[in-house]
């Protein structure tokens, strides 16, 4: 009654129709770009192209057997350079990763995330009730739509960790402070949000992405708003490309695109000097996932800081390193690091340590937590700051 | 209708347990307050020495048998049934234990008695016996009257220190010894034999330092920090319950009701909340430092010291600030 | 061997708890209830022995709440029957009444072998298990953290202080406390949980007439009065690791 039987032709088809243009599996050249440039294909049982290969070979069995699929951190990049335009990131890797969780063979920390978002609607397992904590004790205050329920023009997501973690929350109070002296009419949903549901999405929980797309569809449908604005990439992501076919179509922006286009009005607000070397981390959710592209509007805004002087680092836009915490990898590390003996929010750290810039500029909540964690166990977080970019915006606005 | 009070004398292994102190002091309180008697009952075989300790209890009754020479739900739960039934007490005590619990159900039914349970403390008030429990992982305190004619309660460590049921000066007790009231035969659980805990790594109960770490740890991956933390302190890590059942540390850590029971130089205890089950384990210690983002956590009602900060952003400050105190020569 | 489940609903202590205007008894508008985490563990550890040894495992609440989802989580895990026993329980209802329920529910289901959390959170009666056990007049073990079953024999492994274990035999039907499965309870993906909404079928049962009796009344609820507090350290985690320091090579602890 519970266990699902898969052979492999049963598997083969699910994934077919699971993901648009699933039939691409079919064109695979074998050509081993996906596994050259995936992060952890190194150590993987089975990266990218030996997963073709067997889903072909009809010999999918093995492929079950081993957990290393847990160390796709779903950052899109063998999706990208795919010449063939294989689906693998949100298509097979997606499922495979399904298939696993029912197997129930799934890493502990992850099943917590998960379990923690089906009852309290987060990834952390804090109370629905205090998802808008963060905003008391502010002398304007931020307005929740179900109790000001005024229309608004940006309707502003702000996602799990950017309501609950200590690192992230200061992120959230200066944005909404960006907000409040650019004069935009904003809302948040506070209690009302749930998880966006991009990593569990993508780390095989349809299910339960389908649900999280409910309840937010539904609250979103409750109240009038131009567009969402959010500060999560994760969010931008799964609103975008996959909250449609959850039959929730949004205008949506992250909120360097927001910025970008109101770059005349933040301009004149900027006007405490940020005299430091900046460079910048292209997170993967924005950018090369689903072709998003979203590259030179964060560019343009930290261009904009007076005093900033903007540092590239060699792998950027399609290219940039994934901070390793995408599909369920924010809750792997310990996974990883007994497979890989690395961590791969370092690699990214130490290009922007060698660039010697004195501040790496994120706009994505796991970010921040990731890459301060990353520079402590270097023993190198006397080197570098890590400011997300509204940070940095509140920083030139208010001193 | 008896006003007395009854304790149920929990041993293993040859040795009288703690609880059982705290179960004297409690009975102390009510006997004293009713104007009544104590009276300790213990069950073992070949065990009358053991009641040379319970001076603070007026009496012990002591049942011999050898189904009773270790702990059986089905053998203890027949004897004080049967030993307490003429004339039933006012209160009967046992201890909220994995021993205790196996019975007070069970007898409470069998002398038709209310049961309380988790008490902390007792007192007597306008001649009424009066229960102070603890509930909801030690975040409510609920408290009542202890009904009659008859009422069994359990208790959890820490309202009596063991100390204050020791009581050594009036001597030891006057012992009458006793057949079990009903035969011992036929019992539905049998005692096979006990299996010893692992021999762990560390013995955190030696350890002059403990750095404790709970659920607020979140990944299994964090445990480094607090590795590297107690390295630097010359200390050990424990850990509470959930740390344990998810196997990321042995049980040997494990500090609490089903674990050790410490009284180091510093527990720091991080990311734990503090429930009961783990304070018992650790409230004695010398100085306690909690870390936990949850200020109404009950940790901090046993903490020395406390900070509301992220323990993650802490444990690598800590360590590297300590290391270089240290090396300056404190 | 046929196990049965039972399921108790218990406030959620992530969310605050307030008191209600009684001053005895929890407000109950903004109480979440979870299933209890030990009951998890019971039927972690049913589903187990149902791997092993063949079996069905049947699943008991009383309807106290929000509880088809647990139930349909349940069957998604593979449980083969789950039965919500309905009624009026008013504001919850104490451990002694809710036996009554229970034993009259457990009178149509041949069980070998029933399994329940060893303890609740908001347990001040006793325990459920143990409590209908005595009921049923049936044995009981608590705090087992493994159950080993052979030649129609039961080994329950008991936990003591220390971790040490007691290995006691058990003769069948019985009731177990547990303490802690032999695994984590396991994960269920979503989806299952959707595709059991869909197929499975939740039985009720009546409740019948509930007794209430067998516990002391509760004549006040409050939070504890700290006698002490911890002395709180202000600032960020740099300025409490500095005032540890401080603290620390004032106890000598640094030498």
């Amino acid at each position: 009654m519970t266990t699902v039987s898969t052979n492999d032709h049963s598997f083969y088809d699910k994934v077919l129709e699971a993901t648009p243009r699933g039939e691409r599996l079919k064109l695979c050249l074998q050509c081993g770009m996906c596994s050259g440039i995936c992060p952890y294909g190194f150590a993987m049982d089975y990266p990218p192209r030996s997963l073709v290969a067997a889903l072909r070979a009809d010999d999918f069995a093995p492929v079950f057997e081993s957990e290393t699929i847990w160390l796709c951190v779903s950052c899109f990049a063998c999706t990208s350079i795919c010449p063939a335009q294989i689906p693998l990131t949100n298509g097979l890797l997606a499922s495979l990763k399904t298939e696993m969780l029912i197997r129930r063979k799934v890493p502990a920390e992850l099943q917590t995330a998960l379990e923690n978002t089906r009852r309290y609607g987060n990834t952390l397992g804090e109370s629905p009730r205090k998802r808008a904590a963060w905003a008391r004790d502010f002398t304007t205050p931020v307005p929740i739509m179900a109790q000001t329920k005024e229309p608004v023009d940006v309707l502003w997501f702000v996602g799990d960790y950017a309501s609950y973690h200590p690192r992230v929350q200061p992120v959230s109070k200066a944005m909404a402070k960006i907000f409040q002296a650019l004069g935009v009419r904003f809302g948040i949903l506070g209690p009302e949000e749930n998880s966006d549901g991009d990593v569990q999405c993508l780390a095989g929980e349809r299910g339960l992405f389908e649900m999280l797309a409910q309840k937010n569809g539904k609250a979103f449908r409750k109240y009038q708003f131009k567009e969402i604005v959010t500060t999560d990439p994760h969010a931008y992501n799964v609103f975008k490309n996959e909250y449609p076919s959850a039959g929730f179509s949004f205008p949506v922006k992250h909120y360097t695109q927001f910025l970008a286009e109101h770059l005349e009005q933040l301009k004149p607000l900027l006007r405490h000097e940020q005299k430091y070397r900046v460079t910048y981390h292209d997170p993967c959710c924005i950018g090369r996932a689903n072709n998003n592209n979203i590259y030179e509007e964060p560019r343009r805004v930290l261009k904009v800081i007076p005093g900033l002087e903007f540092i590239e680092m060699p792998h950027n836009r399609v290219n940039s390193i994934c901070c390793g915490g995408g599909g369920g990898g924010n809750w792997l590390d310990g996974f990883a690091w007994e497979r890989t003996h690395t961590r791969m929010s370092e690699w990214r750290v130490k290009e922007a340590l060698d660039s010697g810039a004195q501040i790496l500029a994120v706009c994505c909540p796991y970010e921040t937590p990731r890459f301060e964690d990353a520079l402590k166990s270097m023993g190198r977080e006397k080197e570098l700051v890590v400011k997300d970019i509204a940070e940095l915006l509140a920083d030139a606005i208010f001193g | 209708m008896s006003q007395d009070v009854w304790v149920v004398v929990e041993t293993l292994r040859g040795e009288v347990l703690d609880i059982t102190y705290t179960l004297l002091a409690a009975g102390r309180v009510l006997a004293d307050g009713l104007g009544s008697k104590l009276t300790a009952l213990l069950l073992g075989h070949n065990a009358e020495g053991w009641a040379n300790t319970l001076g603070a209890a007026d009496s012990v009754i002591y049942v011999d048998h050898a189904a009773l020479a270790d702990f059986t739900p089905d053998a203890y739960r027949k004897t004080i049934a049967g030993v307490i039934k003429e004339p039933t007490p006012r209160i009967v005590l046992f201890g909220h234990t994995s021993m205790g619990m196996d019975v007070a159900c069970g007898v409470s039914l069998d002398l038709d008695a209310p049961l309380v349970t988790s008490c902390q403390t007792v007192r007597v008030k306008d001649g009424q016996p009066w229960y102070v429990s603890l509930t909801c992982g030690g975040k409510i305190v609920a408290e009542g009257e202890m009904p009659g004619p008859t009422c069994a309660v359990t208790m959890i460590p820490g309202g009596y220190k063991p100390e204050a049921g020791r009581a050594a000066m009036s001597g030891a007790p006057p012992v009458t010894k006793t057949q079990p009231p009903t035969a011992l035969d036929d019992l539905r659980v049998g005692f096979k034999g006990y299996i010893e805990p692992p021999a762990g790594d560390v013995d955190i109960a030696k350890a002059p330092l403990l750095v404790s770490v709970g659920r607020g740890m979140q990944q299994q991956d964090h445990l480094k920090l607090a590795e590297e933390l107690a390295a630097v302190l010359g200390g050990s890590v424990s850990a509470s319950r959930p740390i344990v059942d998810q196997g990321w540390l042995p049980s040997s850590r494990l500090v609490g009701k089903s674990g050790k029971t410490v009284k180091p130089r510093l527990y720091l205890a991080l990311g734990i909340s503090g429930a009961p089950e783990h304070a018992e384990g650790m409230r004695d210690a010398e100085l306690i430092v909690a870390v936990n983002t949850d200020e109404k956590a009950p940790i901090y009602d046993i903490a020395h010291f406390g900070a509301a900060v992220d323990v993650l952003a802490l444990l690598p400050a800590l360590t590297e600030k300590i290391k270089a105190a240290k090396g300056r020569g404190a | 061997m046929d196990i049965a489940v039972l399921i108790k609903f218990v406030p959620d202590l992530v969310e605050e708890l307030e008191i209600g205007a009684s001053g005895a008894a929890l407000d109950r508008t903004f109480l979440r209830l979870i299933p209890n985490e030990q009951d998890d563990h019971a039927l972690e550890q049913a589903l187990l022995l149902k791997e092993r040894h063949g079996g069905t495992v049947t699943v008991l609440t009383l309807d106290t709440g929000d509880v088809d989802e647990t139930l349909f989580t349940a069957v998604a895990k593979g449980a083969d029957r789950v039965i919500k026993i309905t009624g009026d329980f008013g504001e919850g209802i104490n451990n002694h009444a809710a036996v009554t329920v229970l034993d009259t529910a457990l009178k149509n289901i041949s069980f070998d072998l029933i399994l329940t959390g060893t303890q609740a959170v908001d347990d001040l009666d006793g325990s459920i298990g143990p409590l209908l056990a005595a009921r049923l007049g049936l044995p009981y073990v608590g705090y087992v953290t493994g159950v080993t079953s052979a030649d129609g024999k039961i080994v329950a492994r008991k936990e003591y202080p220390g971790g040490l274990i007691a290995e006691m035999e058990v003769r069948l039907p019985a009731v177990l406390g547990i303490q802690a499965a032999e695994k984590p309870p396991r994960y269920v993906v979503t989806s299952l949980i959707m595709q059991a909404m869909k197929t499975a079928q939740i039985e009720e049962t009546e409740a019948g007439a509930v007794e209430v009796r067998g516990a002391a009344g509760v004549a006040r609820m409050s939070r504890p009065e700290a006698t002490t507090h911890a002395e709180l350290i202000e600032g960020d985690a740099d300025q409490v690791a500095d005032a540890l320091v401080t603290l620390f090579k004032e106890r000598g602890l640094l030498s």
